[in-house]
């Protein structure tokens, strides 16, 4: 028999029992369904992870006070700030897998533009800080060598800030006063968007460190020299663990920290916060491949049952088509196609039903989703061989009967 | 030697027993010889238990002899397979059966087309030579009816436009007026001598002689063994 034959065949015999046939196919529905669902989840999770990663610096390692103890009061993190930038030059010297380091102090203030004023988030930084934090330039320049050293009141601002100060005017070499020091604004960052916790990175002016240090931070009364926050780009992703290990040697040997003793700052590795919060993005799409493979085996059992039981109420129908001329291949193509036909149609109706979950979930929940073409093509080839793999065996039994006793067979 | 055509049908010496060799054992054929021309309309006769189904599956190579030789138009029945059998079935045999056997589901014109699909004719010709063959049996007004919406008589010969199909050289007929009443019965038979007089080698089993007389040759089976008609037991055990 030819292909489009065996099709035809199978087609007819599950259209006469359409009901049966659909609610055969449920479990691979909802298998498929799952798988969909989940690889749609788990491929939406990966790709924010990468975009947070290289949002955040691909290799970045923070460095940040940590709490002190003074006669058992013991303040929150960052409550003193132990680092430096003695701590900066010391790392970016003794460390040759730091590619870029800058120390960090930030603060919040009122800006004013003319008439519009914007209350944001600044932050004093080094040169190194939009390399490690990979900020592109959209308007204007970076603020230069020359004004970091002489401490210049030069600003680069975000696209959140332009908008709000300057609507559709040029704001490059404009003057915006930062709380009351005047800046005049050096150039305008591309566009980063909302990052993994919901905050507008956009929303935010840079300044040079030693600028913001003598000018924004003057009336807090900091030691010399401080920094709330180092931020290091490491060359290559593979020195992470290496650089985080020597970071924190580096800065115990300069501060003589006894062997022992608790450090007076912290080292993190961003991305691996990251990862750390997708886990349980995980966890769920473990849970729904679990679901979906149950169901796939359930949804595979029950075409099985189902072809048994076919196979039994047309034996008198199987012995016919041997009588006239159907051989064992011929009788197992038909009913190894109708399994498949079950459970192809369920996954399509699974993929469809996949597709729409996704949708939804990516609609009422937080979870970002990602289609792709892939995972309908992944879950087709599932089904098919989900109903090739349990249509086999009732497709052999019925080719393995006998012509003679399933023509006399009664019922 | 003769110049005639060789027999469509040739056994020689076909033994057939079940349960071989345990205490059910069934010895049904005990070395049947028998001759069947092209062209010629045969009954075999023979009450229940003769072992007339166990010859016509035989005949119809739904089984395999236990002994003997089995030429079914030239071809050694003994050397084929499962799959060997269903291809000789297909191109040599049309099967008649007392319960029509057709799908309940399908159309009478689906019911016909049904071995071509096996035979792998192109789908283009199935149609037109379905039509043909219920054509030759009186129906090309029935192609569309189901099974259900046929009278007995317009099913059997759904049936036997069915085993024509394929242009088999054999056409086998068990009890095919078994279910029918004695007018529409006379009506296949005079369809099977009509095939008979176009060329098909019709064999008919039946354990009815009034069926059977409608034949060229009757030959009577009794107790695993055949004789030609006119022989009766009792002259055996004279």
């Amino acid at each position: 028999m030819k292909p489009t034959d065996i099709l035809w065949t199978a087609l007819g015999a599950l259209r006469g029992n359409w009901l049966r046939s659909v609610l055969t196919a449920l479990g691979v529905i909802i298998g498929i369904a799952a798988v969909i669902v989940m690889v749609s989840v788990g491929q939406g999770t990966q790709a924010e992870l990468d975009r947070v990663i290289q949002n955040l610096g691909s290799n970045r390692i923070d460095i940040g006070s940590n709490f002190s103890r003074r006669g058992g009061v013991r303040g929150g993190a960052g409550s003193v700030f132990s680092l430096r930038s003695d701590d900066v030059d010391r790392l970016r010297e003794s460390i040759p897998e730091i590619e870029f380091i800058s120390g960090v102090v930030q603060g919040n203030a009122q800006l004013i533009n003319a008439e519009q004023n914007w209350q944001t988030r600044w932050q004093g930084v080094e040169d190194d800080f939009f390399r490690i934090n990979d900020w592109r330039l959209a308007e204007g320049e970076w603020i230069d060598e020359a004004a970091h050293a002489g401490a210049r009141t030069q600003a680069m601002i975000g696209q959140t800030v332009r908008e709000q100060l300057f609507g559709d005017l040029d704001p490059v070499g404009a003057t915006i006063r930062v709380g009351r020091v005047p800046f005049t604004v050096s150039g305008v960052l591309a566009p980063k968007g909302q990052s993994n916790w919901g905050q507008d990175q956009d929303d935010v002016v840079f300044v040079p460190l030693e600028t913001a240090r003598r000018r924004l931070l003057g009336q807090v009364n900091l030691p010399p020299g401080t920094v709330m926050q180092i931020v290091v780009g490491v060359g290559r992703a593979d020195d992470m663990e290496y650089a985080e290990a020597r970071i924190t040697e580096v800065l115990r040997e300069g501060r003589r920290t006894a062997p022992g003793a608790d450090d007076d700052f912290t080292v993190r590795n961003l991305s691996q916060i990251v990862s750390t919060r997708t886990q349980t993005t995980r966890l769920m799409s473990l849970l729904l491949g679990a679901v979906a493979t149950i169901s796939l085996i359930v949804g595979g059992i029950g075409i099985m049952n189902i072809m048994l039981v076919s196979v039994t109420e047309r034996i008198r129908e199987i012995g016919l088509r041997m009588a006239v001329g159907a051989g064992p291949r011929a009788i197992q193509q038909q009913f190894l196609a109708e399994a498949m036909l079950i459970s192809l149609g369920g996954g399509l109706i699974g993929i469809v039903l996949g597709i729409g979950g996704s949708i939804a979930m990516g609609h009422f929940t937080t979870l970002p989703v990602q289609l792709n073409l892939q995972v309908i093509g992944l879950a087709t080839a599932f089904s098919v061989a989900t109903g090739l793999f349990f249509g086999f065996y009732p497709a052999r039994k019925a080719a393995r009967l006998d012509p003679i006793e399933a023509l006399r067979h009664q019922g | 030697m003769s110049s005639r055509r060789p027999p469509v049908i040739g056994i020689q010496g076909l033994r057939k027993v079940y349960a071989e060799g345990t205490p059910a054992e069934v010895v049904a054929l005990r070395g049947v010889d028998l001759q069947v021309a092209a062209g010629e309309f045969l009954a075999i006769m023979g009450p229940s238990g003769s072992g007339k189904s166990t010859m016509m599956n035989l005949l119809g190579c739904l089984d395999t002899p236990t002994a003997g030789s089995y030429r079914c138009d030239g071809v050694d029945v003994a050397t084929l397979d499962a799959s060997g059998r269903a291809q000789l079935r297909l191109e040599k045999i049309g099967f008649v059966f007392q319960g029509f056997h057709l799908l309940t589901r399908q159309t009478a014109l689906e019911n016909v087309m049904l071995p071509l699909g096996y035979a792998g004719i192109p789908v283009a010709d199935r149609r037109e030579r379905a039509l043909a063959a219920l054509g030759e049996v009186g129906l090309s007004d029935r192609a569309r009816h189901r099974p259900s919406e046929l009278s007995g008589g317009q099913q059997q010969r759904v049936a036997i436009a069915r085993a024509l199909i394929n242009r088999p050289p054999i056409l086998l007929a068990d009890e095919p007026t078994g279910a029918l009443d004695s007018r529409t019965g006379e009506e296949i038979l005079a369809l099977f001598k009509g095939l008979r007089d176009d060329g098909h080698t019709v064999v008919l089993i039946t354990h009815d002689r009034h069926v059977a007389e409608h034949a060229d040759r009757i030959v009577v089976m009794h107790d695993g063994e055949l004789h030609p008609d006119g022989w009766t037991p009792e002259e055996v055990a004279a």
